[in-house]
């Protein structure tokens, strides 16, 4: 197995990229670190220094006097970035209400997302934040990163903006936090230029699409997530980066039902790899597991005593669907009434495998909960091969983002759209029938909502031939 | 080719299009695979965890990654960055993950590495004394927390998010370092109801929410599009107005407001944060894997509690009063939420002792769905106290 980029890519070396020599990467000492005070009082984010989790404000002090060493002109935006970012959340933290307006119109030529605009409202006490927009960089598919990559980002993102990165965003994107107005544009020039590397989305745009570790790095996966969110990234460029839907719409892809990126509560489309086949057993492992040779579940409960793994009581017992048995000493499942829950998998992971004839299982409308209420993801597609280009599952997505675009009202999510004109009419514009895996039961109301065609002779009936069979 | 050192780099402000490169993508993520995840890449047969936050991964060829895993805070700076490089480097040959989670993934080929790359990891201290990369976050414990912005860089939250998880996680550590619990806890926290972070689906979820009606700025004509502002509102609370020197304006039927702040998303002149309506809501018992239940929301349970900055001392007591009882008393495989549904939502009140309020009886859209419809119900101190007030008993 081997994927190759679309296009060839540039090869990244820091060595050949860096702004910074060395000298000026370690410009401080650890005594000026313990010394070191910002320049505002920071009671409530001194406080947070304490305590054995890894202290954002600490980590923010080293890069505050990092910058403070280094030379003025070796950074494009001010020095106390991170002084001021400080300062001002302390302030927050006094006023408790935040100290940023609503973001203004800021971007790259030709984009209409990918940087946010973002301003101080108390710009004469932090003035080197007054202007300090964010700007979403696409990560790579289940974020490995090389260092040469990273290192010549911190370089990039110090030199031409505050340093500070969220690693990462909820989506999924590295997030830069803070730079002016007048740097977007140098960075993404050096973004696309040297790092060969594109921004993500943001606004009505489709966001950023994320993926789980896959097959990278996890025996569960069923499908090659980094490959299909590579793929459908990389071919909905357009929409990604220039606003043309109601409102935002995200794609995430989980490798099992285990759904490790949470695309079923979050995404708009969300894809989730499943088998179509037999759970695979090797009987020998079971009986290791019975045998206690085998921790259960990868250990992952080994910090406690929990007694004698049971599969009795631990797997077959705890099966939703009660497919499962032991029967002259062999473990049996009834896969036609398995409902791939995974369970069982996670339980004896080197006893049961998923199946090989996969593909995903399709859902749509997912979202938080601004406007109608939280939704979960509607099951649509029960099972759809995935494998490159992936042409089935964008001709899907088109025919939803044609109606979606045409129906949808202003920031109305699809999951919205959906509960608004309801399931049987989204099935009809995807095209496909009704299915009881849909609902999780059919409607108690009676209220069918029957079209002319579906009934014979249609609706046009006239009232005299009525009368003639009834008298008023 | 190197990155440009001057002003403006090489973008020529007066040809914005010139050599320009748009519509890349990102990185493509083979090069990013260290070379024993491309060479096993699919053929991963089964993992273990050795210790808290230590795994293997065991290919059908033989080979093995170990992989550790150290909690992050989300924000992060360069030189935070540039340290988990140099760690890259010496151990892992360039190469580092980042989860979804936040949390920071070292691989390596062999237990030897392990050991030594273990040692340096939690060598590794702030001066004020935190771990920089502690060590832990698998299996039947608390990982790390996934969380939105906050006033670090956010517009529109009703708390501050890198705040609360440190004074959570602080507390936490040890279900973090530790694999105790009858199943994983996943912790959320967003900043208000647009749910960037979507929490609404976690074990524990902390949201912050507003509980005052936003008010209205005086030229609110020239800030914002007011029939925009108006359709906004879910609840029908806005509506046209004019001021008193005929400008137009917006009225508010604050009793109609459920304090969701989606008028503020889209105009600004509607400001609805303040420090004594703000604070934070708990919701519990929510899950997304489809593992033997099925994905689901989770439910408030605290109405409301006080932005306490910078520790939030009553979120971070109900947080761990949860996890504490849920870890004496659910079953083995069991997360919060099939727990709470196995012993009841009215015994997961008591067990946990959090008061049960009007304002967790769901009154928006769909609500009569939530609503007990059936005499299967245990008795707790609530009950009594309703058949109390309703002349049902005298004791």
């Amino acid at each position: 197995m081997d994927f190759k980029p679309k296009r060839p890519q540039k090869e990244l070396k820091y060595e050949e990229l860096r702004i910074y020599t060395d000298e000026e990467l370690h410009n401080y000492t650890e005594e000026e670190l313990k010394d070191f005070k910002i320049k505002h009082d920071i009671p409530d984010l001194e406080e947070l220094e304490k305590g054995p989790w890894p202290s954002f404000v600490a980590d923010a002090k080293r890069e505050a006097l990092h910058r403070k060493k280094l030379p003025k002109e070796r950074m494009m935006i001010d020095q106390d970035v991170v002084d001021d970012l400080l300062g001002q959340l302390q302030l927050s933290f006094d006023d408790g209400e935040t100290h940023w307006k609503h973001g203004g119109i800021v971007g790259v030529f030709g984009y209409g997302g990918g940087v946010i605009g973002r301003y101080s409202d108390v710009p004469e006490k932090y003035p080197s934040v007054a202007h300090f927009h964010t700007i979403r960089v696409n990560q790579p598919a289940s974020k490995f990163y090389k260092t040469d990559f990273l290192r010549a980002l911190c370089d990039l993102w110090e030199f031409r903006g505050s340093g500070m990165f969220n690693m990462h965003g909820s989506t999924g994107d590295i997030i830069l936090l803070g730079t002016t107005t007048e740097q977007v544009e140098p960075l993404f020039y050096d973004l696309t230029h040297e790092l060969d590397q594109d921004l993500g989305g943001s606004g009505s745009n489709l966001r950023t699409p994320s993926c789980c570790i896959g097959k990278a790095r996890c025996e569960f996966a069923c499908i090659d997530t980094q490959d299909l969110c590579y793929e459908l990234t990389t071919h909905y460029q357009d929409e990604l980066h220039r606003p043309a839907f109601p409102y935002k719409f995200k794609i995430k892809i989980d490798g099992c039902p285990n759904g490790c990126v949470a695309s079923i509560a979050r995404s708009d489309m969300s894809l989730i790899g499943t088998w179509r086949d037999d759970i695979r057993i090797d009987q020998e492992a079971v009986q290791a597991y019975i045998g206690g040779e085998i921790q259960p579940n990868g250990g992952a409960h080994s910090g406690r005593d929990w007694g004698k793994f049971d599969i009795q009581k631990e797997v077959i017992d705890l099966c939703p669907t009660g497919c499962m048995a032991m029967e002259d000493g062999k473990l049996v499942i009834n896969n036609q009434e398995c409902n791939r829950c995974m369970h069982c998998i996670n339980v004896m992971p080197r006893a049961l495998r998923p199946g090989t004839d996969t593909g995903v299982s399709i859902l749509f409308g997912a979202k938080a909960p601004i406007l109608e209420g939280a939704q979960l993801a509607v099951l649509t597609v029960p099972f759809m091969k995935a494998e490159a280009p992936y042409d089935n599952i964008k001709e899907l997505l088109e025919k939803v983002w044609d109606w979606w675009i045409e129906e949808g009202k202003n920031r109305e999510r699809l999951g919205e759209l959906i509960q608004r004109k309801g399931l049987p009419r989204f099935l009809e514009v995807i095209g496909v029938p009704a299915a009881p895996q849909m609902v999780k039961m059919p409607r108690t109301n009676p209220y069918i909502f029957w079209k002319e065609e579906d009934v014979p002779g249609g609706w046009k009936r006239d009232i005299k031939d009525y009368r003639l069979r009834h008298k008023r | 080719m190197a990155l440009s050192q001057e002003r403006l780099g090489k973008y020529n402000p007066e040809k914005p299009t010139e050599k320009r490169i748009t519509d890349i993508g990102p990185r493509h993520f083979w090069e990013f695979f260290p070379p024993v995840i491309q060479k096993n890449y699919g053929k991963w047969l089964y993992h273990d965890i050795l210790e808290p936050g230590i795994m293997v991964h065991v290919s059908e060829n033989g080979d093995k990654v170990f992989t550790v895993r150290c909690g992050g805070s989300r924000f992060m700076t360069a030189e935070n960055i540039r340290e988990i490089c140099d760690i890259a480097d010496k151990y892992c040959d360039g190469y580092v993950r980042f989860t979804t989670r936040n949390n920071i993934e070292f691989m390596v080929t062999s237990y030897e590495k392990v050991e030594a790359l273990k040692k340096d990891l939690l060598s590794r201290k702030y001066i004020s004394g935190s771990y920089k990369f502690p060590i832990g976050g698998t299996g039947a414990g608390v990982t790390n927390i996934v969380h939105t912005q906050g006033y670090i860089h956010c517009h529109t939250p009703a708390t501050d998010a890198s705040s609360m998880v440190k004074a959570i996680m602080d507390e936490l550590m040890d279900y973090f370092t530790g694999m105790t619990l009858p199943a994983h806890v996943r912790i959320s926290v967003a900043c208000c109801l647009n749910m960037c972070g979507a929490v609404h689906c976690s074990d524990i979820a902390l949201l912050g929410i507003h509980r005052k009606p936003p008010i209205v700025d005086d030229n609110i004509d020239s800030i914002c599009e007011i029939p925009l502002a108006i359709a906004a509102c879910p609840v029908g609370a806005l509506s046209p107005g004019k001021t008193e020197d005929g400008r137009k304006t917006i009225k508010i039927k604050e009793e109609r407001c459920m304090f969701c702040g989606n008028c503020y998303t889209m105009c600004p002149a509607l400001p609805i944060a303040d420090k004594l309506g703000d604070g934070v809501a708990v919701l519990a018992g929510g899950k997304i894997s489809n593992r033997i239940s099925e994905p689901k929301f989770s439910k408030v349970i605290v109405p409301w509690l006080p932005n306490n900055f910078p520790r939030f001392p009553e979120v971070v007591a109900t947080v761990k009063k949860i996890i504490e009882v849920y870890a004496a008393e659910a079953r083995k495989y069991e997360r919060i939420g099939d727990w709470a549904e196995r012993i009841g939502w009215e015994k997961f009140f008591e067990k946990c002792e959090i008061p049960f309020t009007e304002h967790l009886i769901d009154d928006y859209r769909l609500a009569y769905d939530t609503y007990r419809t059936s005499t299967q119900f245990k008795f707790t101190g609530a009950a009594w106290e309703v058949s109390r007030a309703a002349g049902g008993i005298d004791d």
